[in-house]
């Protein structure tokens, strides 16, 4: 009789802190203690603390236990399996559930519910992460999975389903926007006799994760709006694009789908209705490009990632020719339940434009580094103080860049934006893929706009000049900024070419390319100017405008850091003040460390 | 997968299963199993709620839980039931046979079964 579920992450994140050696431990000790009848160990997804892992949860209190590791285990097992006490030391707790278990009447267990980190949150895409297993289907359906599919097959007509995603005002959450219902429209209306509907789980923006997230902890989910999609459109065959750097995300879809083939819900006949369809999956070798819905079918074709001129659109002329609809994997976490709960339900939640929720990866100078799922309209200010806990170190907040490489900075005037994708764009940023990397004020524009520049450059296909030059072009102005060499007049230059890579790129790729640049110059025009005129940089980020002094009075000449340093370039005898010879110096900063009297500043 | 049938089934045949990581039940009926507790027998009558409770269906909205020491070692296995809105009821010298009457009465039917509550209760 199993009496408990202990849940243990087995997401990507949590599996690198050490979860499958929890995991071992925890199975061994129950054995040990005669509790391996009453206790059932669960892998799941990712819970989006990853901050904190590995993570733990036990029902049926809810206890969530952060940060445990193998040696914690027969205390756990001993003291809360066994015994009932909860172990304290190891609860993740906040100020919003300590006052959850003030006011509270029983004695509360510490529940993951109570902490702001997730009380904020609104899972639908999200919904069964960390809740299920993701390796057991029969789990999924428990969860009301695979009734949507039903519900569509059995009772709705294509048509229905088209006019049910649009009236949800689902719109397309890997970058662009785009209203699903419509794409599913264009495609329906496409006639042939063979149509493709394709997942882009090519999730490239440096720091974005939740696409993984979701294969990991819900791969099902995937499944089974992908069959709807196939239904609405009229296509009988799926293809995933998938990273083949998320190898865990790679394995749990396999092991989905040769589930779904079991059971019958991919295949022919599909609950009896005639239906058929079946997914096959494509590993993309993690070009960033391949993310951009032409490169990446002219991959799965097996070609070399590269895009084509659009129109004509996929949903005209797709994969191999054919009528293809390119959905991301968040986008289709959603489509169950909107079929299963109405496309009121889902309207009524964020804002006019922008409806239903929205995964962020949080990153950057935040205390809860991890995923997290809120309403379209909830404000950067609530994400970045309440949810994801604050900068730490007492740091100011200076900046929130959203939407990666493609994206751009919300400054701190701007921190009370309602976050959608139309307000996102009006002040020059987009919502992009979800990724969120907050800045304080140690972080330096210029060097943020260089970070992603040089991204994009590495990224570029190179089929098309203006990405292929232009970003090259961009790049080299922004070093010679940086390396102190920069001119007022190079501000022009940043801006006009910037505005022509935008307007002459082949596709997405290059179009967003200049949109880091573009914003850290609206926002932080004085910074870049800072670089140029005083030749300083603010921030203390860029290397070549540093330099390091000691100061004379407080140097007590005890070679420490001459010692340490890399480069021979601190002179100065035993017991006499020491100075730093600055063509020599490399500016690593070892010796500001080293120093016990804080003699030695950076400026 | 032919028919909307052979889906719900498995839903019912699962849902009793991960019912347990429904942390909103109305219902709490807390056991101490503290080490007094596992001494005069609490995890007979631990087991025993948690059979019972499936068994009637009631997996979704009662959660059974553990806790540790309340104090009155004297009067263990000590079992006490909370309900939203109601004062709580704290039973004492609990047995697997007590806990099915429990159930039936108190959980399944609403009337606490006076004879075992910590105030009746002849010990």
């Amino acid at each position: 009789m199993i009496r408990s579920h202990v849940l243990i992450c087995g997401g990507t994140g949590c599996t690198s802190s050490g979860s499958a050696a929890l995991r071992e431990k925890l199975a061994e000790e129950l054995k040990v203690k005669g509790l391996d009848e009453e206790v059932k160990i669960v892998q799941t997804g990712c819970f989006g603390l990853c901050a904190l892992g590995p993570i733990m949860i036990v029902y049926p209190e809810g206890t969530f236990y952060s940060m445990v590791t193998p040696d914690d285990i027969p205390e756990i097992v001993e003291e809360h399996l066994l015994k009932g006490r909860i172990v304290d030391r190891l609860v993740y707790t906040d100020d919003a559930s300590k006052t959850a278990a003030a006011e509270s009447d029983v004695a509360a267990p510490a529940s993951l519910n109570d902490t702001a980190f997730y009380k904020k949150q609104n899972r639908v895409a999200l919904r069964n992460c960390g809740v299920i297993n993701p390796e057991s289907i029969d789990e999924y359906i428990a969860m009301d999975g695979y009734f949507a599919l039903a519900k569509v097959l059995r009772e709705m007509t294509p048509e229905q389903v088209i006019d049910t995603i649009n009236a949800s005002g689902l719109r397309g959450r890997g970058g662009g926007g785009f209203p699903t219902g419509r794409k599913w429209q264009f495609a329906r209306a496409s006639v042939s006799d063979k149509k493709y509907v394709v997942c882009n789980a090519d999730e490239g923006d440096p720091g974005a994760f939740m696409d993984r997230s979701v294969l990991e902890g819900d791969p099902h989910a995937l499944i089974e709006a992908m069959a709807i999609a196939a239904y609405a459109i009229g296509a009988d065959e799926g293809w995933v694009y998938v990273r083949a750097e998320y190898p865990i995300a790679v394995k749990r879809l396999q092991i989905a789908i040769a589930q779904a083939r079991e059971y019958g819900l991919l295949g022919k006949d599909i609950f009896g209705t005639g239906f058929n369809f079946d997914l096959n999956i494509r590993l993309g070798a993690g070009a960033f490009v391949c993310g951009e819905e032409t490169a990446l079918l002219t991959s799965i074709e097996g070609n070399r990632g590269e895009p084509r001129t659009r129109p004509p659109f996929p949903a005209v002329k797709g994969l191999w020719g054919q009528p293809t609809i390119v959905n991301n994997v968040e986008t289709y976490a959603n489509i169950a339940q909107i079929i299963l709960k109405g496309a009121d339900w889902f309207a009524s939640m964020g804002t006019e434009t922008s409806k239903g929720t929205k995964v962020f990866a949080l990153g950057g100078k935040i205390t809860n580094t991890g995923l997290v799922e809120i309403p379209m309209g909830t404000t950067l200010r609530e994400v970045v103080e309440e949810i994801g806990g604050g900068v730490p170190n007492g740091k100011k907040f200076k900046a929130a860049q959203t939407g990666g490489p493609s994206g751009g900075c919300i400054p701190a005037s701007l921190i009370d934006t309602p976050i959608d994708y139309d307000n996102l764009i009006k002040i020059g940023s987009m919502m992009g893929s979800g990724g969120l990397i907050v800045m304080d004020e140690d972080s330096c524009m210029v060097d943020i706009a260089k970070f992603f520049l040089e991204f994009t450059v590495d990224e570029s296909c190179g089929k098309c000049a203006p990405c292929r030059i232009g970003t090259v072009r961009l790049l080299e102005i922004l070093n010679k900024i940086t390396d102190g060499n920069g001119e007022l007049e190079d501000l022009d230059k940043l801006e006009e070419l910037a505005n022509y890579i935008k307007s002459a790129s082949l596709c997405g790729l290059g179009q967003t390319a200049p949109n880091p640049v573009i914003s850290t110059l609206r926002y932080f025009r004085d910074e870049y100017v800072s670089h140029i005129v005083d030749k300083k940089c603010p921030a203390g980020v860029c290397k070549k405008l540093l330099s390091y002094t000691i100061e004379e009075d407080k140097c007590k000449g005890c070679t420490l850091c001459a010692r340490q340093c890399p480069a021979g370039a601190i002179i100065g005898k035993v017991k006499e003040v020491h100075v730093i010879d600055q063509a020599k110096c490399v500016k690593c900063g070892a010796c500001i460390e080293k120093c016990k009297f804080g003699a030695i500043i950076k400026k | 997968m032919k028919s909307l049938e052979e889906l719900m089934a498995i839903k019912a045949k699962m849902q009793d299963k991960v019912a347990v990581r429904h942390v909103e039940g109305s219902v709490r009926i807390v056991v101490g199993m503290a080490t007094c507790g596992i001494a005069a027998g609490a995890r007979p009558v631990l087991n025993a709620f948690v059979e019972g409770v499936t068994a009637a269906g009631l997996a979704e909205s009662v959660s059974v839980t553990q806790t540790g020491c309340i104090g009155i070692c004297q009067y263990e296995p000590v079992v006490e039931v909370y309900e939203s809105g109601k004062e709580k009821v704290t039973y004492v010298k609990m047995t697997a046979e007590k806990a099915k009457e429990v159930v039936e009465k108190h959980i399944k039917g609403g009337t606490p079964v006076a004879e075992y509550t910590i105030g009746t209760a002849n010990v």
